[in-house]
């Protein structure tokens, strides 16, 4: 220290700044803002059976704007999004605030917390997929349901459905809405709580009235988390529905393997700006800047 | 680096034609003899990087290839959409390319494959009709679709448009092909099946599928539409936008209408589909029909009074290919169309471009119960000894000529392909 002080400093304070931001601004500028231009570009391009070439066409946007399918595809998508959300706020609010507030020994909090986690040692997909024997028509659920007497046939609609797609997607991302929410809940000062016991408050009212809303940063990263992934989805859409729901990502991906890359672009493009705006509405809301 | 003496590397590609090494080199013909003594020594080098779908790329083939001509195979195996992708946009990723013809037809324009030389193919004359004159025997009526033999040919070794007969210059050797239809649950139907409309029947509301591959799923519903008497098509390979329309109409009726329980894009999607009785009549293949099978559950590849959808395939070279691993490519080619690869995609339920060599690697019974379509004398295994069929049973459709000479069309890529595939995506968010 005594040796700076004595020195004059090689780099101004600005410059000390940019060089200590430079490895990110390189990084986003490299891995993702290059290929977002490449993207808008190649969205104007013109493409045949087997490759796409430089053009200045606005073909792929007008067939987005102009389609049916664009239409019924974006809203099924918020659908699923919308229902997913909600399932994964209630279950992931309910057991974040258990282990937050009804669990009283750290190592227990440490324990549970890493039960949550258990699911993601094994992939994605196979969390899924292992739904489908389960749901089926002569599956575990249909024969125990009918076993029981409950009912008389097989439900149709466990799986292939737009239940099943939901199902699969609660199981797969509750755990981003019970993180994030789960950190806020630990940071709230518990004398907070007290001070509303003393002044008459209800567990309930606790809840409505501190926890809640002192929770709310978490439920809001948790939210963008679900979301963006939700909207982004192609696979679980496809498995969990028979190939017969859609999803923007599954349009995407069909165009892709179709080599209709200017097409996928433009879709991609569309996509982007519409998650980029339920986004900003969402944190207008909160600041979660107050989480980070 | 260890050297192989060249008597070795000779006597073990003459076990391969099957014949002492005199007369392996006489019959053998050029691709013995015609190379140079160094060749037998880099050959062991060679690595040629194939891909193509799970069908025919299987690892036994690149066991078989290391032993029998001393080069490496290497394999991956994608689906179909993946693999016209990978023909199209990565031509540097492979030096052999196992595609389906209507692959080809789309990716050839993209100068990713070189015409091969059929004067360098030693069975070329024992290829059947079909992939040379379009003909199965010299009456047949040539299908409608993209018939193999349509884009098989073009001018000459740098040729980009397609011959419209045999030009000694081919754009893929054709290894592989079926006859597809429509496979049933007899057991949960319990009525004869006889006709493609049935896929549409409200009989079978809710347990009904189709493949969610645009080009193939159209061709299907297309034999389902007109066996219905719905749609009358000029060319069900090449329909015009209108067909297109009507076509997909009908079936998104028939889905908004529950029709269909869901739809399949993978061979084990259609085999689990059956398998579970979540569906009890789809599109599907042939070998997803033994797999289920052989899990003792009753299938039925149904012939259908219409006729079959049908596609083949074959192995494409790259551009990039030259000097030592084009000649190398050759060999392989040449081995494949020898008979023991052709033995064992029979003995799958697919048929061999050159029946009359892969007879030599299958049993009587065996040749007699696939190809023939004669009742099996005892238990037919597949290539991995599990036994596929107990004696007795007939192959469904009966015989080879029975079978390829009732295709009503070719799987196909249409003139109007984008707007096809734009009514397929339609149908699929409908």
């Amino acid at each position: 220290m005594s040796v700076e002080g004595r020195k004059r400093p090689f780099f101004t304070a600005e410059q000390v700044s940019w060089i200590l931001v430079a490895p990110l601004l390189i990084i986003l500028l490299f891995f993702l803002f290059l290929p977002m231009l490449t993207l808008i570009q190649v969205s104007f391009w013109d493409y045949n059976e087997w490759t796409f070439f430089p053009a200045f066409i606005f073909d792929n946007y007008v067939y987005i704007f102009t389609s049916n399918v664009t239409f019924a595809t974006y809203w099924k998508t918020i659908q699923l999004t919308l229902w997913t959300w909600f399932f994964c706020t209630v279950i992931g609010f309910t057991v974040a605030y258990f282990l937050a507030f009804h669990v009283r020994s750290l190592t227990w909090q440490i324990a549970l917390f890493l039960l949550c986690t258990i699911p993601f040692w094994t992939s994605n997909i196979i969390r899924m997929i292992s739904w489908i024997p389960f749901l089926g028509r002569n599956g575990i659920a249909n024969s125990a349901l009918l076993e029981v007497g409950l009912i008389d046939a097989p439900l149709e609609w466990l799986l292939f459905s737009d239940f099943a797609v939901v199902l699969a997607f609660v199981h797969l991302f509750t755990l981003f809405m019970v993180v994030p929410v789960f950190n806020t809940m630990m940071r709230i000062d518990k004398s907070l709580i007290e001070a509303a016991r003393d002044a008459g408050a209800s567990g309930f009212r606790i809840l409505i009235e501190v926890i809640l809303p002192l929770a709310k940063p978490g439920i809001m990263i948790g939210s963008i988390f679900v979301v963006t992934l939700v909207m982004g989805d192609f696979i679980t859409v496809r498995f969990m529905s028979g190939g017969q729901s859609t999803s923007v990502g599954r349009v995407i991906s069909n165009e892709i393997a179709l080599l209709q890359y200017p097409a996928a672009a433009a879709n991609a493009v569309v996509l982007l700006a519409t998650v980029t705006l339920i986004i900003a509405v969402m944190v207008r809301y909160v600041d979660i800047r107050k989480e980070l | 680096m260890k050297k192989i003496p060249l008597k070795a590397a000779l006597s073990r590609r003459s076990v391969l034609k099957g014949a002492a090494a005199v007369t392996g080199a006489a019959i053998g013909s050029g691709a013995i003899t015609g190379f140079p003594t160094i060749w037998a020594q880099n050959i062991k080098n060679v690595t040629l990087r194939q891909f193509g779908t799970g069908v025919s790329n299987l690892n036994e083939f690149a066991a078989k290839v290391s032993e029998d001509l001393g080069f490496t195979l290497e394999m991956t195996a994608l689906d179909s959409d993946s693999v016209t992708q990978r023909a199209a946009t990565q031509p540097k990723s492979f030096d052999i390319a196992d595609i389906e013809y209507w692959i080809c037809k789309k990716v050839w324009g993209a100068g990713n494959l070189q015409a091969m030389d059929t004067s360098k193919i030693k069975n070329y004359d024992k290829i059947v009709g079909i992939f040379k004159s379009g003909k199965l025997t010299p009456e047949s009526v040539i299908a409608q679709g993209t018939a193999p033999h349509s884009v098989g040919f073009v001018d000459g070794p740098n040729g980009k448009s397609f011959a419209s007969s045999e030009t000694g210059w081919m754009t893929l050797i054709p290894t592989i092909y079926n006859a597809d239809t429509l496979g049933i649950r007899p057991d949960l139907i319990g009525r004869p099946i006889s006709t493609w409309a049935e896929l549409l029947n409200p009989e079978f509301k809710g347990k009904a599928s189709i493949l969610d591959i645009s080009s193939i799923g159209i061709m299907d519903a297309a034999m389902v539409c007109e066996s219905m008497g719905e749609v009358t098509y000029g060319d069900k390979g090449n329909m015009t936008k209108e067909e297109i329309d009507k076509t997909m109409a009908i079936f998104t009726d028939a889905k908004k209408a529950g029709q269909f329980r869901a739809f399949w894009k993978s061979f084990d999607e259609s085999v689990n589909l059956m398998a579970s009785g979540e569906v009890v009549i789809q599109s599907m293949w042939s070998p997803a029909i033994t797999a289920v099978r052989s899990k003792g559950i009753p299938c039925v590849y149904q012939p259908l009074k219409e006729g079959y959808r049908s596609w083949g395939g074959g192995l494409g070279l790259s551009a990039n290919l030259s000097g030592l691993e084009l000649e190398a490519a050759y060999e392989y080619i040449n081995w494949y169309l020898d008979g023991w690869v052709g033995g064992f995609l029979m003995r799958q339920g697919y048929y061999s471009a050159v029946p009359s060599t892969s007879k030599n690697y299958m049993s009587e019974d065996e040749w007699g119960f696939w190809f023939e379509g004669k009742p099996a004398q005892g238990d037919i295994k597949n290539p991995f000894g599990k036994v596929m069929e107990k004696a007795g049973t007939i192959r469904d459709g009966g015989s080879f000529y029975d079978r390829m000479g009732a295709v009503a069309c070719w799987n196909a890529v249409m003139d109007e392909n984008k707007y096809m595939v734009r009514k397929w995506n339609e149908f699929i968010a409908a």
